[in-house]
């Protein structure tokens, strides 16, 4: 690109001006340019489709004919007079409250534990990320319907202590459950986040601690927790949001159709089914706003609630 | 990573660290059993799928391997691979190239409305993406786009993927401001900052966007579902999905066998990138 731009009416106190006017608006210009992807996606993929999402809600809906605007009926239905949608919901919601809790523990507990291994931590943190990656896909879906299936390793394992469950997968009471260890197998990721927070505890804070004569629980409670609970927070979100969203674990274990007795039947999965399956997408896009008004609910209770266990330290 | 952390007298410490190894190496064994398990039964003969708990096969079977690369539906796995391929490698390069672009612009150039705009961009990261799903989906098939790669690829290069905005802003805000200011006194622009010194610099942030691009992408189920229908233009996690309806288990052996295929270049990625993949998954949650 070009040299610096030469001033030929070079009056000191002009080109002063002119700098101190130019500089920062070339800048700014600079700015819109590197944003306009963004800006042009934000606008055009994020909140004009939300906007006609929420008009879309409203309506009834094929893809084909137009849009014919049915007021609340969709939201009245949803609540009213669809148990499958109820169905649904409390699938996800017990499932958020037994995975994400579950899945945090577990990522903590084995951070804690690699934290002071020392020798072979690399190995260990690689090792317990991969589920991680592996997880999302649909060949280990495929592989965990398979292992808790009638006949499958961990039904034959449990028979052999006289446990006889006939598959998991095919009990209403324990499907949910199937898929619940699917995500709490993939502690991998909070587990590495835990990992390098841990690292920046400072240590003399550990001494103090001892000099005080506090003993190991103590020191995790006094210590480790307070400092780790910006990191702990941003699991909690992070997780959480993603776990209202699960589809292909939920998709692959049911057999596509959120079964047995639809106690797999995720609000995603049902969301698919009614959209695209039934097409009735004005139901499927007043579900989608819903999803979107109780995950900004849930966001919003956990941070607020951050503000009497999140200690920021201010050091950073 | 020398000194010692633990302040524990030093016999107590040996003790804890074996029963920590210990402890540490029998999880680790029954948290890779699944993926060991995968592997064997793909070369498992059709009737020790089920009838053995065996987890190693009595001999090799390649025949479900034969019968993988077949594909589904007529169609070849090199094809299904070669779509996963096209895809993802152009998610990868939409999400590199916008979303760099727009982290430049919240890191480090300043301009009215940075604040809100960034908070925006903050907000879309917890977006549900079924509240836009629709609206997107009938755009695209309008567009005449529906059954093409184009609506999974399209959107990567309008930067939608906030998380890594989010991730290389973190990152570039990194970078000592003195570069820059020595860039701008030798008279580069905002433009040949970010070419010449930025991006460069940035690379690490751009590898771990690039990586989680193509695992995210290639493992996606949910949006390929619902843009792809025509077998020709199935991807290989897509294909995977003709063996979920069926729970025959004589397709057992080939259905995992395709499994390890659908998984190999994540595999792969993760041996060769495990240090970046690791690290970058570390640095999202700490320091803001």
């Amino acid at each position: 690109m070009s040299a610096p731009h030469p001033r030929p009416d070079a009056d000191s106190a002009a080109a002063e001006s002119a700098a101190g006017r130019n500089r920062p608006r070339r800048r700014e210009g600079a700015a819109w340019v590197f944003l306009s992807p963004w800006l042009l996606g934000a606008a055009v993929l994020t909140l004009t489709p939300m906007l006609v999402s929420l008009y879309l809600s409203f309506t009834e809906y094929d893809l084909f004919t137009a849009p014919k605007w049915v007021g609340l009926d969709n939201y009245v239905h949803m609540f009213t007079s669809d148990p499958r949608y109820w169905r649904s919901a409390v699938n996800t919601l017990l499932y958020v409250l037994v995975a994400v809790p579950l899945q945090l523990a577990l990522a903590l507990a084995v951070a804690l534990a690699l934290n002071s291994i020392g020798r072979g931590k690399g190995f260990y943190r690689s090792a317990f990320y991969a589920p991680s990656l592996l997880g999302a896909s649909m060949s280990i879906a495929l592989v965990w319907r398979a292992l808790f299936n009638d006949g499958g390793t961990v039904d034959d394992l449990l028979s052999t202590f006289g446990i006889d469950m006939g598959g998991w997968v095919n009990q209403p009471g324990w499907a949910l459950l199937v898929v619940a260890l699917l995500t709490i197998w993939q502690f991998g990721a909070p587990m590495v986040i835990f990992l390098a927070g841990l690292q920046q505890v400072p240590h003399e804070l550990y001494e103090a601690a001892e000099v005080d004569g506090a003993g190991r629980v103590r020191r995790f409670l006094s210590v480790t927790l307070p400092m780790l609970s910006p990191v702990l927070f941003f699991n909690l979100v992070l997780q959480t949001i993603q776990a209202f969203q699960v589809f292909t674990p939920a998709f692959t274990v049911s057999g596509g159709r959120g079964g047995p007795a639809d106690s797999t039947l995720f609000y995603t999965l049902y969301l698919y089914d009614r959209g695209f399956t039934a097409s009735h997408m004005g139901y499927a896009a007043a579900m989608a706003w819903v999803l979107l008004v109780v995950i900004g609910i849930v966001t919003a209770l956990l941070f607020r609630s951050s503000r009497s266990w999140v200690f920021y330290n201010d050091k950073g | 990573m020398v000194a010692v952390r633990e302040p524990v007298p030093r016999r107590r410490v040996d003790w804890g660290r074996v029963g920590l190894h210990a402890g540490c190496l029998a999880a680790l064994l029954v948290m890779l059993y699944p993926l060991a398990w995968l592997i064997a039964t793909s070369f498992k003969p059709a009737d020790e799928v089920i009838s053995s708990l065996r987890l190693l096969p009595s001999r090799l079977a390649m025949s479900n391997y034969t019968t993988a690369l077949e594909g589904v539906g007529g169609v070849s796995v090199l094809r299904l691979i070669g779509n996963s391929l096209i895809i993802s490698t152009g998610a990868v390069l939409g999400n590199v190239i916008s979303c760099s672009l727009a982290a430049y612009a919240f890191a480090r150039l300043r301009f009215t409305l940075r604040g809100p705009l960034f908070a925006l961009m903050l907000a879309t990261i917890m977006l549900p993406q079924h509240a836009v799903l629709i609206p997107q989906y009938i755009v695209f098939n309008q567009l005449g786009m529906v059954n093409t790669f184009w609506p999974l690829v399209l959107p990567k290069f309008l930067a939608t993927d906030a998380f890594f905005v989010f991730l290389t802003v973190q990152f570039m805000r990194g970078i000592p401001k003195e570069l820059d200011e020595a860039a701008t006194l030798d008279g580069c622009g905002p433009f040949r900052t970010f070419f010449r010194i930025i991006l460069p610099l940035s690379r690490p942030a751009l590898i771990t966007t690039a990586i989680f691009t193509f695992i995210w992408t290639w493992n996606d189920f949910f949006l390929q579902l619902i843009y792809l229908f025509e077998p020709e233009k199935f991807t290989i996690t897509l294909a995977l999905r003709s063996f979920v309806d069926t729970s025959s288990q004589s397709a057992y052996g080939p259905m995992f066998a395709m499994s390890v295929i659908a998984l190999l270049p994540i595999v792969l990625f993760f041996m060769a990138f495990q240090r970046f993949l690791v690290e970058g998954m570390a640095s999202s949650g700490v320091k803001g």
